[in-house]
């Protein structure tokens, strides 16, 4: 089991490599400059000296080489640089917004799994019923609706049911404060988009179910533990439930890992500031060092989510043994 | 008439009623938190002699004192010039090479160290001449100084070396903040992070991509003012974010400018709780060919790309949709040295017969061989105006039997390609603060004189007519050299043509009181006039 951990946390180092390889190049692929856009977007006027005066600020005249070395280096240091759009360093601009996407991610996984794993299990138990159709039909118009525009929406009908009702439009907070700060204010800005991407989130994992657990419904030992007599909620939840997790622990894994940097729309509808505007704003001002150090983080939030779900294969599935 | 239109006109008719006291009658009231929204992620950095972006202006300016500004009781107006931190506003001296300010005593810098003339002249001189390891956006707009000097602690001086009407304008620029001369002289880079000013308002936080707050400055040298408590700027890129939050009162405002179909949502949903103000901006599209790709290097071509639209009946069908209004020529229309109607209808594009003119962009093109010609327009990635903008100039062209194809790009790749003149024909904007013509029409002026100038061409007669121009001291001849200028620039040669102006559409909170709008989205946000009724 151990040697097993140590053999996936080191695979993580060929893989964070590549992608740094990947993102890098990639970055630069991209036409433009950071110093033309910062310099002349606002319709200031600049000549060439200012221009090589910012790429020398920004190291960005030093051969690519060169570049690549200083930034894996400065990553394996733990060290990402300066963020080249405003100065600061890297990891404190990602520090002000990554509690902001962590607890939005984690609220939204929980509102997919409350909703996913219940009614996906009742789906599959009353297969071809009509609560069968009507929960098909919520995930089916989960998978259709993207996540923004639920969230618009939302936003839309809070606004026009609290005007209704009380005579002045209210919406959600705009400015974020911590949980611990004023967990009231807190809950009213991040609990919409919660929901909007936990639906989402919920319509992939409970399409998920419903097949794995219609899957496992006709396997021997089920039907071995009804015939031996076995209380059917024991059958459902020890038996069945557990076993059909297996693939959808897996992708309620990969759905948590991309939500830490993925909720680019959702973000900007409910104006939060997080990790997937920031990586909006980085690609378009070209801000090379806060793009790679975002992408950096999105990898690995991927390789320690993969490595945990493979790790609880072994607690779900006991004929799983990692050697 | 449209029942909904109906309404908007009821209700922008009652918000201008209801607007027009509160800056001229109602007595102001002292106090409270004021919350805009600032149309922006986060600006890059907080120095606004560096940055060229109005992300800094909206989050900074009210911690900032500048030496004159465009006065906040009258901002429309494009010559009003009042001090800030001048005493009175100066008679040049030595045939108008020499301006002479007397600084305010008494004013402190928010960490209670007197501001001196010292610190002005410290300031403006890393402005004009900057240090090697900053760079000031604006240095271009000062080509006339030759040095800036303070001779004793309450006097500063500038000498010019020719004397010109576009030194004061260049001096109201709401970017050049007074910074204390001791840091500068530590760090030019200091003022990129940290805040520390003389203005109304004292810093009170910043968090990066969220919000910027101030608190009243209590030893503000304009008696009575700031009236408001203290403020609060909240960032939001996305328009509807902004427009709801307005509606739902989580902020009053923004600075910037809606569109018109934000502006006409919020008055139906908040009727008399809301007011707007409405403005002619110093902001308007060019349409630039590149000189160095065939067969826009044939002036025939260029001209009839300009011939083919009509500005006249494109404006009003426009400025329903997108944030433009006025035909004008290269000078702000609300400009002394703006063309009129009339001499603005004697230059090509600009006809009032718009069969006349197409049926000569036809003939131009038959003439150099190009007819049914397809190209490229490059544009960028912003709605407003850009696309709408870029859109029915693709129509518009169309009706000559001209092919274009629009390129939407986002701004970074956009100035890559105007910069390595990777186009044929772009479409760009040029944006100013302070209304200055003669040097807001630097833009016009070829590469090898204004380095932001992407279409590729030189031309001598033009550089020394704007010489001439800029150096005349009489407005009146002055204002003859600016038509033929403008007549050569858009006309004769069509090197680039200005492509309707912007137009600032401001809808805010009624309670908000003491604002008043400009020509641009840079001036008058030091907030210190601003008060709320509630």
């Amino acid at each position: 089991m151990y040697r097993y951990i140590i053999k996936r946390l080191l695979l993580v180092i060929p893989t964070l490599l590549g992608a740094a390889a990947l993102v890098f190049l990639l970055m630069r692929l991209i036409p433009g400059d950071i110093c033309v856009v910062r310099l002349g977007s606002g319709g200031g006027t600049f000549d060439e000296r200012a221009v090589q005066a910012c790429h020398a600020q920004l190291g960005l005249n030093h051969p690519i080489f060169l570049q690549f070395v200083d930034f894996v280096w400065g990553f394996f240091r733990g060290d990402f640089g300066i963020s080249m759009w405003s100065g600061k360093p890297v990891l404190t601009e990602i520090a002000a917004r990554f509690p902001v996407s962590l607890e939005i991610a984690i609220m939204a996984v929980v509102v997919a799994n409350v909703i996913a794993i219940p009614l996906g299990t009742i789906s599959a138990l009353k297969q071809n019923s009509p609560i069968d159709f009507v929960i098909r039909v919520i995930s089916i118009a989960g998978l259709a609706t993207p996540s923004f525009w639920l969230g618009i929406l939302f936003i839309l009908a809070i606004l026009d049911i609290s005007q209704a009702a009380f005579g002045a439009p209210w919406m959600p907070p705009i400015d974020y404060v911590p949980i611990w700060q004023d967990p009231l204010r807190n809950l009213s800005m991040v609990i919409f988009p919660a929901l909007t991407v936990g639906y989402r989130t919920s319509a992939v994992t409970m399409r998920m179910t419903r097949s794995a657990m219609l899957e496992v419904l006709r396997e021997d030992y089920i039907r071995t533990a009804r015939a031996k007599g076995l209380v059917e909620h024991i059958i459902i939840n020890r038996h069945a439930l557990k076993n059909a997790l297996l693939p959808v622990v897996t992708l309620i894994g990969i759905e948590a890992a991309f939500l830490i940097g993925g909720l680019v729309v959702t973000e900007q509808v409910f104006n939060l500031n997080g990790i997937g505007r920031l990586f909006v704003q980085s690609v378009q001002n070209q801000d090379y060092t806060m793009t790679q150090a975002l992408v950096m983080l999105v990898v690995a939030a991927f390789v320690l989510t993969n490595t945990v779900v493979d790790l609880l294969y072994a607690w779900l599935d006991p004929r799983i043994r990692y050697g | 008439m449209h029942a909904g239109a109906r309404l908007l006109v009821v209700g922008l008719v009652a918000v201008s009623a209801a607007a027009a006291p509160a800056l001229t009658q109602e007595t102001p009231k002292q106090g409270g938190m004021f919350t805009y929204m600032i149309p922006a992620d986060a600006p890059p950095s907080l120095d606004g002699h560096r940055e060229t972006t109005y992300a800094t202006v909206h989050t900074a300016a009210p911690f900032y004192s500048t030496l004159i500004r465009i006065n906040p009781e009258n901002p429309s107006s494009t010559t009003d010039f009042v001090c800030d931190l001048c005493t009175t506003m100066p008679q040049p001296s030595d045939d108008g090479k020499t301006y002479t300010f007397r600084i305010r005593n008494h004013v402190k810098f928010h960490d209670g160290s007197p501001l001196t003339a010292a610190d002005v002249a410290a300031s403006w001189n890393a402005i004009i001449h900057p240090p090697e390891t900053t760079t000031s956006a604006r240095e271009s707009y000062y080509i006339m100084v030759d040095k800036v000097e303070a001779p004793d602690q309450s006097t500063v001086v500038f000498h010019l070396k020719f004397p010109t009407g576009a030194f004061l304008p260049a001096l109201a620029d709401p970017y050049a903040w007074i910074y204390k001369r001791e840091i500068l002289d530590k760090d030019p880079r200091w003022y990129e992070k940290n805040v520390m000013g003389s203005g109304p308002f004292k810093f009170a936080g910043y968090e990066i991509g969220q919000s910027i707050k101030g608190v009243r400055n209590p030893d503000y040298y304009h008696q009575g003012l700031p009236r408001l408590d203290g403020f609060t700027g909240i960032y939001a890129d996305k328009q509807a974010v902004r427009v709801e939050a307005i509606r739902a009162d989580r902020a009053a405002m923004e600075f910037r400018g809606l569109p018109p179909s934000a502006r006409d949502q919020l008055v139906n949903e908040l009727g008399d709780k809301l007011a707007v103000q409405e403005s002619d901006w110093n902001c308007g599209n060019l349409v630039t060919p590149n000189h160095k790709k065939k067969p826009f290097d044939d002036v025939r071509v260029r001209r009839a790309l300009l011939l083919a639209v009509d500005q006249w009946h494109g404006a009003p069908a426009l400025a329903k949709i997108a944030n433009v209004h006025t035909v004008g020529g290269i000078v702000f229309p609300g400009s002394p040295l703006a063309a009129t109607k009339e001499e603005l209808q004697q230059i090509a594009g600009f006809w009032p017969d718009i069969e006349k003119s197409r049926a000569e962009a036809k003939r131009l093109l038959k003439e150099a061989g190009v007819e049914g010609l397809s190209f490229e327009l490059l544009n960028r990635n912003v709605d407003q105006p850009y696309k709408y903008v870029g859109t029915w100039l693709v129509d518009e062209w169309s009706k000559i039997g001209l092919h274009a194809t629009q390129r939407v790009v986002p701004t970074g790749p956009w100035f890559e390609a105007m910069r390595s003149g990777n186009f044929d024909v772009v479409l760009e904007a040029n944006c100013e603060g302070v209304v200055n013509p003669l040097m807001d029409t630097q833009k016009y002026l070829p590469r090898s004189v204004y380095t932001e100038n992407y279409g590729m061409y030189d031309d001598q007669p033009e550089i020394d007519l704007y010489q001439r121009m800029l150096h005349e001291p009489d407005p009146a001849k002055q204002r003859a050299l600016m038509r033929e200028f403008e007549k050569r620039v858009v006309d004769s040669e069509a090197h680039e043509f200005p492509m309707l102006w912007w137009y600032r559409i401001i809808p805010y909170r009624s309670y908000v009181k003491g604002w008043k709008i400009s020509p641009s989205h840079y001036l008058n946000q030091d907030l210190a006039t601003v008060w709320l009724d509630k």
